[in-house]
């Protein structure tokens, strides 16, 4: 580890109604990998956003190289070597390659802009970092991990000091994410400060060389990886150590019977050949990587997606669902990873959401019986605990968990036994986490059965009483809670296809 | 290598659209035989220049994801005004030419500014501009319509640019300054800074933002470059046709950016090609010109074109979802 590169002090934000940073305190050094951890909405990406110049701070200073800074933008920050490769991909897929990494600063030959230049020096980069790339290629028929390849070819063409890695790995494969490694020590190893921002612990253990977290906007402190346990991190995230043990054993009888049976499912490249069964009261966890087919599997089954064949059986009879409507008929809810695209309209009451799937019931005449409506609503509102001054409030006040309320309260009082979750907690906090997991084991107590799809392994070990492992668009596997491993499912998720 | 892959991808979509109007040609030719003769192409040419004009400039912002609306009645505006400027006021022709193209890029500049800057959705933006051009032109002609000089008059010199007379012979010159721009926009849109950030903001506008684009600059330059086009086909329009009146022109627009679309502009952004757009045009101009030749008249015209243009969308719609299943 070099001297600091970097420093950040006493920065202080704030959002009208939100103190996003707390005179919070960073810094990064040459020759090393820093990871900033700490839950959503803890103020990492806000903190990054404030060193690129994207926000203003309110104060504090900068300090980079040894002189005090401060970036108008990302232009500026780039120019000046810090370069953020984001989170989500920010490449123009209709653009090749070369275009991409050299967008915004493109060689030019008189008025019109030198390709074949770009795509040299895009090859001498690719050279540099050891990837097989072809710089002509068109970005959108690359794979992700090779698009953010491609990112980081990018920061590194900047002629970068220091790069920031906003959770690199969430869409890679496991090769991927050891390429990506390879890459990171590469760099370290170059003598650049290079920041990591991500959730996953085994990776923060595996490449970090300290560890910074932060909590509600506030610096908690600064570890040395190597001499500290996951625990620490842990507890200096959520300030309390919290019970996130593996389920030991199944919930379900052995005699429970099916109530929704998946035979031979095809739809698209996604979903080939999948079965599967689930008992009643039983929690069936989905696992795999992003893009493994296990939303597109939920879609087919819930018929938002097309089949191309393949059976479902409710309750043992076998059910024509070609569409939405049927599948609720069937009695399955589904309760979309993408709540505000797909699960509820943020605009709309409470109440009104409540009903939504089940309107017919609330019908007097040719009105909507508003009086049933809220008392139903508010029945849902005391028995999910949903947190919120009245079931008029509308649902786009709500914080994350509490609109998953919602969503929950919709298909219950819809009356659906099968209740299919995609990523139940993601965008949740911690706390109202554990609420909807305890609200799960609740519903399945009752006799719902549920699906879960998740790609948090800690989510899958605790709550599954089964395990189905899906990769590209196949079922890779399937294991009782009993003999579950992580690096078993892990193993599972990533096997090759043939 | 580079050379090998891409085009061949972009080309083949003008090959298409190519052959279409090869075969529109050929079954107009077959079905009529009044359509066989010179003046028929005479005809085509004039209709195709203005509109051929206004689809160059307006596939700019069809591919930042945009769209826009009021080169329509722009074009009647400009010219009512540059129009005015000659008969009224006495100015010299090239110098109401420069006005009038002025006009259109301030315009053009308006749209971009409500568009890029103050984020109103580009329908909405251009809408508005719509109407107002078109009370501006009424305003400007004092509601009655303008000639430019016709032939044999003061200034006449500017129809020879499009349509050229040599004794009783007359030769549709604008087909080779309209190709030529076609050709230079191409060029342009796919080799130029410009060009290459209408892709990048149709395509992604947020990984453009990150990459240190100037993005309101470029997003307002493809509404300056639309307004451009939209002022030079209102100059082609003056030097073909006779009188132009105000209150027209709208209706306008969306024969070129149906020629646009057809010639393989993403309706949705992010994908395009000027050649094809100025192909794309010509099978408008040949339904428009062919259809009444087999007695399909007006109203025909347009439920045909309409027709066309969803099919056009269709096979955009098409290619994507194949693309996303790939």
């Amino acid at each position: 580890m070099g001297e600091v590169i970097l420093e950040m002090k006493d920065i202080d934000k704030s959002f009208p109604g939100v103190h996003a940073l707390d005179h919070v305190c960073f810094d990064v050094r040459r020759g090393e990998v820093h990871a900033l951890m700490g839950e959503n909405g803890a103020g990492k990406s806000t903190l990054m956003k404030v060193l690129t110049g994207i926000y203003t701070k309110d104060s504090g200073t900068i300090i980079y190289e040894g002189k005090e800074i401060e970036f108008h933008g990302t232009r500026e920050a780039q120019d000046a070597g810090v370069v953020i490769v984001h989170q989500e991909l920010n490449m123009v897929g209709h653009l090749t390659v070369a275009q991409n990494i050299f967008i915004g600063r493109e060689f030019k030959k008189g008025f019109s802009i030198d390709d074949r230049k770009m795509n040299e020096e895009a090859a001498k980069l690719f050279k540099r970092l050891n990837i097989d790339i072809d710089p002509t290629a068109t970005m959108s028929d690359l794979t992700v991990g090779k698009q953010q390849m491609c990112e980081i070819a990018k920061a590194i063409s900047h002629d970068a000091k220091v790069i920031i890695f906003d959770e690199p790995s969430a869409a890679l494969t496991e090769t991927e994410i050891e390429d990506l490694f390879k890459i990171i020590r590469d760099l370290r190893d170059q003598q650049l400060g290079i920041v990591y921002i991500s959730h996953r612990m085994d990776e923060i253990k595996v490449i970090t060389d300290r560890v910074t977290v932060m909590r509600d906007g506030c610096y908690v402190g600064t570890l040395i990886t190597a001499d500290s346990t996951k625990e620490d991190i842990v507890s200096m995230m959520v300030g309390r150590v919290i019970y996130e043990e593996p389920k030991t054993k199944s919930m379900v009888p052995d005699d429970a019977p099916v109530v929704l049976k998946v035979d031979h499912l095809c739809a698209g490249k996604m979903v080939q050949d999948v079965s599967f069964e689930l008992r009643k009261g039983e929690i069936l966890g989905f696992a795999g990587l992003m893009g493994a087919g296990r939303t597109e599997t939920a879609r087919a089954i819930f018929g938002a997606d097309p089949k191309e064949s393949g059976d479902i059986y409710v309750n043992g009879k076998l059910v024509e669902i070609n569409s939405p409507e049927d599948a609720v008929k069937a009695g399955i809810g589904y309760l979309s990873e993408d709540r505000k695209r797909f699960g509820i309209v943020v605009q709309k009451t409470i109440a009104e959401n409540t009903t939504m799937a089940d309107l017919q019931n609330y019908m007097k005449g040719l009105f909507i019986d508003k009086k049933k409506e809220k008392k139903v609503a508010q029945e849902f509102v005391d028995s999910l605990a949903t947190k919120t001054p009245s079931v008029d409030q509308l649902v786009v006040n709500l914080s994350g968990g509490n609109q998953q309320k919602v969503v929950i309260a919709k298909w219950l009082c819809k009356n659906s036994d099968i209740l299919i979750f995609d990523e139940p907690t993601r965008g949740i906090d911690v706390g109202a986490k554990n609420e909807i997991y305890k609200l799960m084991n609740k519903l399945a107590s009752e006799g719902k059965s549920i699906i879960m799809i998740s790609s948090e392994m800690t989510e899958i070990l605790r709550m599954s009483d089964r395990i189905v492992v899906m990769c590209e668009g196949h079922k890779t596997g399937e294991l009782r809670i009993e003999e579950t491993k992580q690096e078993l499912i892990m193993s599972l998720a990533t096997r090759d296809i043939g | 290598m580079e050379k090998k892959k891409a085009p061949a991808k972009i080309f083949k979509q003008e090959l298409i659209v190519f052959l279409v109007v090869v075969a529109l040609l050929i079954f107009f030719c077959a079905a009529s035989e009044d359509f066989r003769k010179y003046t028929t192409i005479l005809t085509i040419m004039d209709y195709s220049y203005y509109i051929v004009l206004m689809a160059i400039g307006v596939a700019f912002p069809l591919i930042t994801g945009g769209v826009d609306l009021s080169i329509g009645t722009g074009l009647v505006c400009y010219s009512l005004a540059g129009g005015y400027m000659i008969v009224h006021m006495g100015l010299p022709v090239w110098l109401a030419m420069i006005v009038t193209i002025l006009f259109g890029i301030v315009i053009g500049t308006l749209n971009g500014f409500l568009i890029g800057v103050m984020g109103l959705p580009p329908f909405l933006a251009t809408l508005c501009t719509c109407m107002i051009t078109r009370g501006l032109g009424s305003i400007c002609s004092g509601n009655f319509g303008i000639s430019w000089p016709a032939s044999g008059q003061d200034g006449s010199w500017f129809r020879n640019i499009f349509k050229y007379t040599a004794g009783d012979t007359k030769i549709p010159l604008g087909f080779i300054w309209v190709l030529i721009l076609a050709i230079v926009m191409h060029y342009v849109l796919n080799h130029t800074k410009i060009g290459r950030y209408t892709i990048a903001i149709g395509s992604n506008k947020e990984a453009a933002i990150l990459s240190g684009i100037n993005v309101k600059f470029y997003h307002i330059m493809a509404y300056v470059i639309s307004g451009f086009f939209a002022a030079l086909a209102a100059i082609a329009y003056s030097a073909v046709f006779g009188t132009v009146l105000p209150g027209t022109g709208a209706g306008f627009e969306l024969e070129a950016i149906g020629g646009a679309i057809i010639g393989g502009v993403s309706a949705t952004g992010g994908a395009g090609s000027i050649i094809g757009t100025f192909i794309g045009v010509f099978v408008i101009c040949l339904l428009k010109t062919g259809l009444p030749f087999i007695g399909l008249q007006a109203n025909w015209q347009q439920i045909v074109t309409g027709l066309v243009l969803i099919g056009s969308v269709m096979v955009d719609i098409v290619k994507k979802s194949k693309e996303a299943k790939k």
